[in-house]
């Protein structure tokens, strides 16, 4: 089983990469076709956060596992500006960038755990994960 | 990738045949556009059936097509969407909104024909 890749995102093309990658691992994990896609659109979203405000980073998915639960993690990181006020990224519809705003707190309903840590001039990391049901 | 952009009569129906990256929906946007306009183009349908994931940027894209395309004078109909990925643009929250959508190319043809009146072989 492919259980771990890390895709680093610096290229347009790196977003359907990381995404595949996310659905491949999820598929071996049993996720169902519907779960499959909102886990690549969740992985879709970050990726392209990082691409739009940070410029480079990386995508690392990687299967979870909390006692019997079994699931995916996916790990965005990059080392950008960092998000100054998370409360306000997390709205829906609120962008500084030339997004729709939908990135981060739809990756969030896409999602069953989602977390967010950002430090300004550091980075930011957003941690993800969806349980095997 | 490039997606195929088949005229037929009026119409133009373009098929989405793979994942496409930011820079494929950009060309193809704008190979839409330019086509419209050689072709005199009176309808265009987009088939998504083969697309796999529909974020954010992808369905702004194209509801930025069909709202730049319908300036031109052509309307334009999306239809494929498969459902597990509509489920997916709800919860993320993107909807295309004032686009018309079609279950598959037939119904999108066919609702094309009400909207712009004369089938593919319209004469004008």
């Amino acid at each position: 089983m492919s259980d771990e890749a890390c895709v680093p995102i610096n290229w347009e093309v790196d977003v359907v990469t990381a995404r595949q990658r996310g659905r491949a691992l999820a598929s071996e994990l049993g996720f169902s076709r519907g779960d499959l896609a909102l886990i690549a659109t969740a992985i879709s979203e970050v990726a392209r956060n990082i691409l739009e405000y940070a410029g480079h980073g990386e995508v690392t998915v990687a299967t979870a596992q909390d006692g019997r639960r079994r699931g995916i993690m996916v790990v965005a990181r990059d080392e950008g500006p960092g998000i100054a006020d998370i409360a306000l990224a997390m709205q829906d519809g609120y962008s500084t960038g030339k997004g729709l705003g939908v990135g981060l707190p739809g990756s969030r309903r896409l999602m069953d755990d989602f977390e967010i840590a950002s430090e300004v001039g550091k980075g930011t990391t957003v941690t993800m994960r969806k349980w095997v049901p | 990738m490039e997606v195929p952009i088949l005229k037929q009569g009026s119409y133009l129906i373009a098929s989405v045949q793979s994942a496409l990256t930011d820079a494929d929906l950009r060309q193809l946007q704008e190979r839409l556009a330019g086509m419209v306009s050689r072709h005199r183009s009176r309808g265009v349908v987009v088939d998504l059936a083969a697309m796999d994931v529909m974020d954010s940027f992808a369905s702004r894209t194209l509801r930025d097509t069909a709202h730049m395309l319908r300036l031109r004078g052509a309307a334009t109909v999306i239809v494929g969407i498969q459902p597990e990925v509509a489920f997916a643009m709800v919860q993320l929250g993107m909807n295309l909104e004032g686009i018309a959508t079609a279950l598959d190319l037939e119904d999108g043809l066919a609702l094309l024909d009400e909207r712009v009146g004369g089938g593919p072989g319209h004469v004008r």
